[in-house]
């Protein structure tokens, strides 16, 4: 089936997210949507499923136009859609998933036919030799599967159009290689593929035809012959240097000492599993390893956010598990959460206030019970300055800054401390890429500065440029510690469980 | 490549971290299994004897009174309870869930001991297990129909914590409108209608305005009481045709109602309670095994997996609503033309909570309800016959029972139940 776009434009308020695109999908082919993150890609999908309503535009099917008023419109009319976050119910079997939304009764009572939607689901995945138990409860498959799950989904609702939504962000290199190959196949079937994506590598592997978004405008389509370069300057608009420029490290003395850390959470899941390793003093430990293996609870043990079951981190000869997260920041340990947004910063209250919520109540921020608003503002503006948060005034909420400023914000307030340690989890998800390099040019000077660094990134690249020591976690455990030098094939494996010796 | 680095640590051995299990509960049930064993079983004279009645006069099948020595029966109700202590702790160490039935055997077993040891030596009196039973099941009506109602609505993603209201709204339409034509069966048509209208308001503020849904409950039932007793004062007292204690006679099945004790207690009652077995025997296929209950399941999980596949999530959160909300009026006819009685102010006294709790204890199905209403109704049972057997215990710690027990309930004592996932939290697009 053919899909047009014309002229969608999408407003939320006086954001537009989407303006004037325009888009031809031809059958049977691999089509890349190109862009960075908040490039108005998801947005536009969205539109077409029936999701969002379209402001401007129209949708055609095979030169027919076409108008959905909800994703059940876009499924009938042959459109499927993997999103980024899975659409599964997690209680569910897979057949249960499968069918959900037009399912198949049978007797008198009209209950369900579970035996058709697994015949179903075992049809399908013989076909592409997907290897999904019908009977699977979706919760205790891996994400892979998971994924697997939602193209089933679509496939058996004779989808001819299939949008995959940013597919490879939390599968493993071996899994993306998968995936990509399941693309080939589909596409082969004669199946159209619109493939979303940041990722210059899949783009490349698998994409007949790529357009390139920025800024929620159409900046222009390339051949997938392209190279990498050319293809970052378009989605990004400037040239990019794909490297981060850093000096070798000088590592010192062992600053952290990590033993045997074990994290069991609520649900009785061990979510870290007896983890041990050192940093030393002007070195950068990245974890490498697929989302939810274990490192979040990691850095969050460390920080003592959650609370360890059992083992224990000594920075710089000081017990730092048990201790209070007060006492930890104030032991010399700067903490970047993953989800700057939730945990980072608080949205309501003003830059120049995020900007002492560790010292508030200390000298010269407070004197007895009042806060010095002087002196906060002073040192908010030199903050401001210093890591370049473009900002129109100190007392703008932080919640109204752009996601790279407000990370500028955390950083400047969890790096005005005279730190030992500098833990951060993500530190550039989601920012534009001159957000990133300024990210990383800080962490850097952190570490030529004498601290040891901890980043935890599900981003391989940023992994192999930053780190000194790559640490690869796999289901809560450090499956080994390898150097950057590392080839991708072999940290891949690692990430898939196998373990250094056995992919040596 | 072969990854040769200085400091690579050999590879982990294998896991050999266990969760830690949760012997928490079962400590507990097994103390207060303990505690009945020592004062309910070496607490009873051993010359005593309990006499228990399991079978009236006007019985089919006539079966003498029986009467047992106390001791032994209290010291073997409690082992009992004792026993699924241990079952429960054997499951723990096995990271596996109990059965709804464990909480529901086991409150029986101690509140069995309690009543044998209450009942000792009182030559005078006897304890009536059949009369026990049916009040049991009686007074277990209105939990059930609003822990159905609770179901329905939460397996959807609403918090319905308007139960208690939707039950009183129901008890003052079924007492006022079967005043009004004078039968009490019509009362069972106009009960439903008040719960869905509770029902309806609930739903249009959680999926049209998405207030805060226990807020929203919370003030419904207020505006229940307020206007109840507002209408209880006014045009009922001042005419008290329109308030009539009117009743419906039970309907012994044939054959069924002679099985000896179970028959009377289970085949010789009302309508409403036929009407509740087939209620819950319907729901617990309809919401585990028809195209309905997988839809209004997947809402209350993932309500935007739910609209991705075409499923209209607030259509789907508002027809439950109001289905639970018509659910529990009907169980508010309980409280009237059901047992007989005209409409008082404020006279569901609580029992829309203790529903909730029934829910909660009945991990979210009807079969479950159905199970944790009837260790409730048992509870509220035992308080009767031990007032009318003239206990030593202050009728003040009794009428306390069912409510300590709900928030042992509700902690979470057999295991933790999970919610559906999505409950409480509004569907925007």
């Amino acid at each position: 089936m053919k899909l047009e776009l014309r002229g969608i434009t999408k407003r939320f308020g006086d954001f537009t997210a989407n303006d004037r695109i325009d888009l031809l999908v031809e059958p049977g082919t691999v089509h890349a949507l190109l862009g960075e993150n908040g490039a108005g890609k998801s947005t536009l999908m969205n539109v077409l499923f029936g999701l969002y309503d379209a402001d401007e535009g129209e949708v055609l099917l095979d030169d027919a136009p076409v108008a959905f008023a909800g994703p059940g419109d876009a499924m009938a009319a042959g459109i499927g859609m993997v999103h980024q976050h899975f659409m599964l119910v997690h209680p569910f079997t897979v057949a249960e998933n499968v069918m959900l939304g037009h399912e198949d009764v049978r007797g008198p009572a009209k209950l369900l036919d579970l035996d058709a939607a697994r015949a179903k689901v075992r049809e399908i995945s013989d076909r592409f030799n997907f290897n999904v138990d019908p009977d699977a409860v979706v919760e205790d498959l891996p994400v892979g599967a998971q994924q697997r799950v939602e193209i089933i989904k679509a496939l058996s609702r004779d989808a001819s159009i299939l949008i995959l939504d940013e597919p490879t962000a939390v599968l493993t290199p071996q899994e993306t290689d998968e995936l990509l190959g399941i693309v080939k196949d589909l596409s082969d079937a004669g199946t159209s593929v619109v493939l979303i994506t940041h990722k210059l590598r899949e783009v490349q592997a698998v994409a007949d035809t790529i357009t390139v978004i920025r800024r929620g405008k159409v900046v222009g389509s390339a051949e997938p012959t392209a190279s990498q370069e050319e293809l970052a300057s378009l989605m990004v608009g400037r040239a990019v240097s794909m490297r981060v420029d850093k000096a070798p490290a000088q590592p010192g003395e062992t600053m952290l000492t990590v033993e045997g850390l074990t994290v069991v959470d609520e649900a009785e899941v061990v979510q870290l599993d007896g983890v041990s390793f050192e940093v030393k003093a002007g070195e950068i430990l990245a974890i490498a390893g697929v989302q939810g293996n274990g490192q979040t609870e990691l850095a969050e043990a460390l920080i003592g956010v959650v609370t360890a079951d059992a083992g224990q981190a000594v920075l710089d000869g000081d017990v730092i598990t048990g201790k209070s997260i007060k006492e930890v920041l104030h032991s010399g340990i700067g903490f970047v959460p993953e989800d700057r947004t939730e945990d980072g910063i608080v949205a309501t209250m003003t830059i120049a206030n995020n900007l002492i919520l560790d010292v508030h109540d200390k000298q010269p921020y407070a004197k007895g019970l009042a806060l010095q608003p002087k002196v906060i503002a002073d040192e908010a503006r030199k903050h401001v300055e210093q890591f370049d948060v473009r900002a129109t005034s100190i007392e703008q909420t932080a919640g109204s800054l752009s996601g790279g400023n407000q990370q500028k914000v955390v950083l400047a307030r969890e790096l005005s401390r005279p730190l030992k340690l500098l833990i951060a989890s993500n530190p550039t998800r989601g920012l534009d890429v001159g957000s990133i390099e300024f990210v990383h040019k800080r962490i850097v000077a952190e570490r030529d500065a004498g601290a040891a660094v901890i980043i935890v990134s599900a981003e391989l690249d940023e992994v192999v440029a930053l780190a000194d020591r790559i640490a690869v976690m796999y289901h809560g455990r450090i499956v080994g510690i390898v150097p950057p030098e590392t080839d991708r094939d072999t940290l891949g494996l690692m990430m898939a469980g196998a373990h250094q010796e056995e992919v040596a | 490549m072969t990854a040769t680095v200085a400091d690579a640590p050999a590879a982990p051995a294998p896991s050999t971290v266990i969760p830690p299990k949760k012997f928490g509960p079962s400590i507990a049930l097994g103390v207060i299994a303990l505690l009945s064993l020592v004062i309910f079983g070496i607490g009873t004279p051993s010359g005593a004897s309990t006499t228990f009645v399991v079978a009236r006069g006007t019985d089919f099948v006539h079966l003498p009174a029986y009467t047992a020595p106390s001791r032994l029966a209290a010291v073997l109700l409690s082992l009992v309870g004792l026993g699924l202590a241990g079952w429960a702790a054997y499951r723990a160490n096995q990271h596996r869930k109990v059965g709804i039935w464990l909480p529901v055997v086991y409150g029986m077993a101690i509140m069995g001991a309690l009543l044998t040891w209450a009942g000792a030596g009182r030559d005078a009196t006897s304890i009536q297990i059949t009369g026990l039973l049916t009040s049991s099941l009686f007074l277990a009506v209105p939990l059930v129909f609003g822990a159905l109602a609770g179901t329905l609505c939460e397996r959807s993603g609403i918090i319905n914590i308007a139960i208690e209201g939707q039950l009183l709204a129901g008890a003052f339409l079924a007492a006022l409108v079967a005043s009004m034509v004078g039968n009490a069966y019509v009362g069972l048509i106009a009960a439903p209608v008040a719960g869905a209208l509770v029902g309806l308001l609930l739903a249009i503020f959680a999926t049209k305005y998405w207030v805060n849904q226990i807020v929203v409950g919370v003030v419904l039932n207020m505006l229940v009481v307020g206007l109840t007793s507002f209408f209880f004062s006014t045009v009922m007292t001042e005419n008290g045709d329109l308030n009539q204690a009117l009743g419906m006679a039970k309907l012994p099945i044939p054959l069924l109602s002679s099985i000896p004790i179970l028959g009377p207690v289970l085949f010789n009652q009302n309508l409403l309670v036929y009407i509740l077995y087939v209620t819950v025997a319907v729901l617990q296929v309809m919401l585990f095994k028809s195209r309905w209950g997988l839809r209004v399941r997947a809402v209350g999980e993932h309500p935007k997996a739910a609209d991705t596949v075409g499923i209209n999530v607030n259509r789907t959160r508002v027809r439950n609503t109001v289905l639970g909300g018509a659910i529990a009026g009907l169980g508010g006819a309980f409280f009237t033309v059901a047992s007989g009685l005209a409409f008082g102010k404020e006279m569901t006294s609580g029992k829309g909570y203790i529903a909730l709790a029934a829910m909660i204890l009945g991990r979210w199905s009807p079969r479950g309800a159905l199970a944790a209403a009837l260790l409730f109704g048992f509870a509220d049972a035992l308080r009767a016959q031990l007032g009318a057997i003239g206990s030593p215990i202050p009728s003040q710690f009794l009428a306390m029972f069912p409510y300590i027990a709900t928030i042992f309930a509700v902690a979470g004592l057999v295991g933790h139940a999970r919610p559906p996932a999505a409950e409480g939290i509004p569907y925007k697009k």
